[in-house]
């Protein structure tokens, strides 16, 4: 499904990925960790297809086609779904209104029909059900005022909305209490089908409790040191980073 | 700008004042003849005057405008666009002349309104009392033209005690290219009287033509003024506005002023917080493109104590247009404990588009809590590619965000058929801009 290959980017001439080579296949689920600073964001960037960042490079396949060729909205149209780290807060946009906005031009690009307000109103509804959201948030204005942790459910409602082939979930455990973790967990392992993907940011073996990985990359100056199994991340989380990006070079397995 | 052009361009607005039918009032035709005196004694405006540098006339003296009634009246059907149903009664002006038949009675117990005709012929004497007391006779021009042309209106009495349960809308058309027309509207809320009165300046062709208003509010104690005054006047027009407010103890003033018309505009909103807990709350909006020139001043005066205000004036400016505000706030010596907030807000659209912001505080008392802020930008590069990230096209994303820019203002006006409205035009104009600009 996804295909990176030494991948290289720069921001503001400054060398931010030096060689990602990562391959993401139908039905997989990948955690990518990595001490902080050591690219992670900046890869979820590049593949959504954020302004300011050039790519030196390498490429991105995603289903056989060159993904970096892609503008932002059609990357989305086409199922690549970002959870942002630091969701952007829109005042005077209507949460409801943004998220039927964002779905219509995903189904319009499809040849779908829209989804009027009223129906609309009803999925929306029955998502924020299932993430245990609070409906008010939906007349408020996108992410504004959110707390943290209804800010990363928003993310996750978005994607329950918009129903991705390729998910990329960046940090979206940071902020949770323990009860919003297992409740966004299990929105994401609901959204699971065989024919979709999903790529977790974290920092945290926690989140991989609920949903398990199966391979872990750890990133650190802009490549990934080393893959492994969901065994990984509990090493990591015992050992701490260092013997990984230490031993740079050596045990790679990716 | 020529100063030969400016030179007795006031006598050529003022040709044909002097066969105003007399009225059989003598207190207004003194006051007409005091205008027409300062009127003559003033000359119009330069960029040099302090208050109107970043506001070129220069197109306006080049046009000559006569004040003359409507050549033929506009069907009904032309106006059902501007109906707002939540109004009790509709008084409609067409070319500065009250028209009956486009017209409504007002049934609300709470009011009474009636055209200044009406007023004079039953001698109501809120209209002495108040007519040309607020907006007076001071170095504008503008106000001594409208004045010295002062011949019909719209008094809007507010009962003591009474709440109006129904909006007053007052429609004014203009028709004519090169028509001038003097519109102006007088409310007084007495104690405790509460209203929403709403000013529509329309045009129904896209014509060169002159508006200059006056609108004066007074809000006795314990009152409540919900105002809203839309400029939606044609692209080639001129307007000048001059809305002067006078607010009692403990009374609220709430203004929504939207300017999206006219090749330039000139809007002057002076309150006075006469008395002590007297509040206002003022929003604006401009959102004008092409060569438009849109300029709000307002002033500010918290003369007594425990005052509060809140300015939110917001603009949206796109092409070469040029949008100028200049918030004054002044508190007096005696006007402790205010508390007031301006804010303005601009967003430009187009490299070239423009805007001049100051805001101008003259505080004298020291214990008050006086914020403000400026700020201009672009739309945020950040929240674009949110939008895209989650599949909405570029012009799409940055329609959505100009629109809600604009929403916060227009989320405002408490009148539902009339949000609507503008929200449908200012969509209108942000898909506009966006076409333009791809095309470029
Ligand atoms: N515009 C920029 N200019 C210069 N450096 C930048 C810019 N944007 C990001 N960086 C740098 O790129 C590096 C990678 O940042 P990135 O956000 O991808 O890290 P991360 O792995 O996601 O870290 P964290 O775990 O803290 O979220 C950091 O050192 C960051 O400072
Ligand atoms: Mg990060």
């Amino acid at each position: 499904m996804l295909k990176i290959e030494n991948l290289h980017a720069t921001v503001d001439g400054k060398q931010i990925l030096r060689g990602i080579d990562l391959e993401v296949g139908a039905g997989e689920v990948h955690a990518i960790m990595g001490p902080n600073g050591s690219g992670k964001s900046t890869l979820a960037a590049v593949l959504a297809g954020r302004d300011g960042y050039e790519v030196t490079a390498g490429r991105a396949l995603y289903q056989g086609q060159d993904l970096l060729a892609l503008a932002p909205e059609d990357r989305a149209r086409q199922g690549v779904f970002l959870a942002f780290q630091y969701p952007v807060e829109i005042p005077g946009v209507g949460n409801a209104y943004f998220m039927r906005a964002a779905l219509n031009a995903t189904r319009k690009a499809r040849g779908e029909e829209e989804v009027d307000a009223i129906d609309f109103l009803e999925l929306i509804k029955s998502k924020m059900q299932l993430l245990e959201m609070n409906q008010a948030l939906l007349s408020r204005s996108v992410n504004e005022g959110f707390s943290g942790g209804e800010k990363k459910r928003n993310e996750i409602l978005q994607m329950a909305i918009l129903e991705p082939v390729l998910a990329i979930l960046d940090e979206v455990d940071s902020g949770l209490d323990i009860d919003a973790l297992r409740v966004v967990a299990s929105g994401v392992n609901g959204l699971r089908t065989p024919d979709n993907a999903v790529v977790l940011v974290t920092h945290y073996q926690r989140l991989l409790n609920y949903i398990v990985p199966d391979f872990v990359h750890v990133m650190d100056e802009g490549r990934v040191l080393r893959t492994g199994g969901k065994d990984l991340a509990l090493e990591l989380e015992s050992r701490g980073y260092d013997w990984v990006t230490q031993g740079a070079g050596t045990g790679v397995t990716a | 700008m020529s100063e030969a052009l400016a030179n007795g361009y006031l006598e050529s607005l003022l040709q044909g004042q002097s066969n105003l039918p007399r009225s059989p009032r003598g207190w207004l035709n003194t006051l007409r003849a005091d205008a027409l005196e300062r009127a003559n004694a003033l000359s119009v405006p330069t960029t040099r005057d302090e208050e109107w540098r970043y506001t070129d006339l220069s197109p306006l003296y080049q046009k000559s405008f006569h004040h003359a009634p409507p050549a033929a009246l506009p069907a009904r059907a032309e106006l059902t666009a501007y109906a707002v149903p939540e109004a009790g009664c509709t008084l409609t002006f067409v070319d500065g002349h009250f028209v009956p038949e486009l017209s409504t009675a007002c049934a609300d117990p709470a009011l009474t309104v009636m055209p200044f005709s009406a007023a004079l012929a039953e001698q109501d004497p809120t209209l002495q009392a108040h007519l040309a007391r607020h907006a007076v006779l001071g170095d504008d021009p503008f106000v001594a033209v409208n004045t010295a042309w002062l011949q019909d209106g719209v008094l809007l009495r507010v009962h003591a005690g009474r709440s109006a349960a129904t909006a007053v809308h007052v429609l004014y058309v203009s028709t004519r290219a090169e028509g001038a027309s003097y519109p102006r509207l007088l409310v007084v809320a007495e104690a405790n009287g509460e209203c929403t009165v709403v000013e529509d300046f329309v045009a129904l062709q896209p014509a060169a033509y002159l508006t200059n208003g006056v609108t004066e509010v007074a809000l006795a104690d314990g009152a409540r003024v919900r105002h809203v005054r839309v400029q939606r006047e044609s692209i080639a027009a001129f307007h000048f506005g001059t809305c002067a407010v006078r607010i009692g103890r403990n009374a609220r003033y709430l203004s929504s002023a939207v300017a999206l018309g006219a090749r330039i505009s000139r809007f002057n909103l002076n309150i006075t917080q006469a008395d002590e807990g007297a509040e206002s709350v003022l929003d604006g909006l401009a959102l004008i493109r092409d060569k438009q020139l849109a300029d709000t001043h307002s002033m500010l005066d918290h003369v007594q104590p425990h005052g509060r205000s809140r300015q939110l004036f917001k603009s949206i400016v796109d092409d070469t247009a040029h949008a100028v505000f200049n918030g004054k706030i002044f508190v007096r010596q005696g006007a402790q404990r205010t508390d007031s907030a301006q804010q303005s807000r601009s967003l430009l659209l187009s490299p070239r588009a423009r805007v001049d912001t100051k805001p101008q505080l003259e505080i004298f008392a020291d214990d008050v809590k006086c914020a403000h802020g400026a700020a201009v930008g672009q739309l945020e590069a950040e929240q674009v590619f949110y939008l895209k990230s989650r599949g909405l096209d570029e012009a799409s994303a940055r329609n959505l965000l100009t629109f809600a820019f604009a929403g916060e203002i227009i989320r405002g006006i408490a009148l539902p058929s009339l949000a609507r409205q503008l929200e449908h035009i200012v969509l209108q104009q942000t898909q506009k801009q966006t076409s333009y600009r791809n095309i470029q």
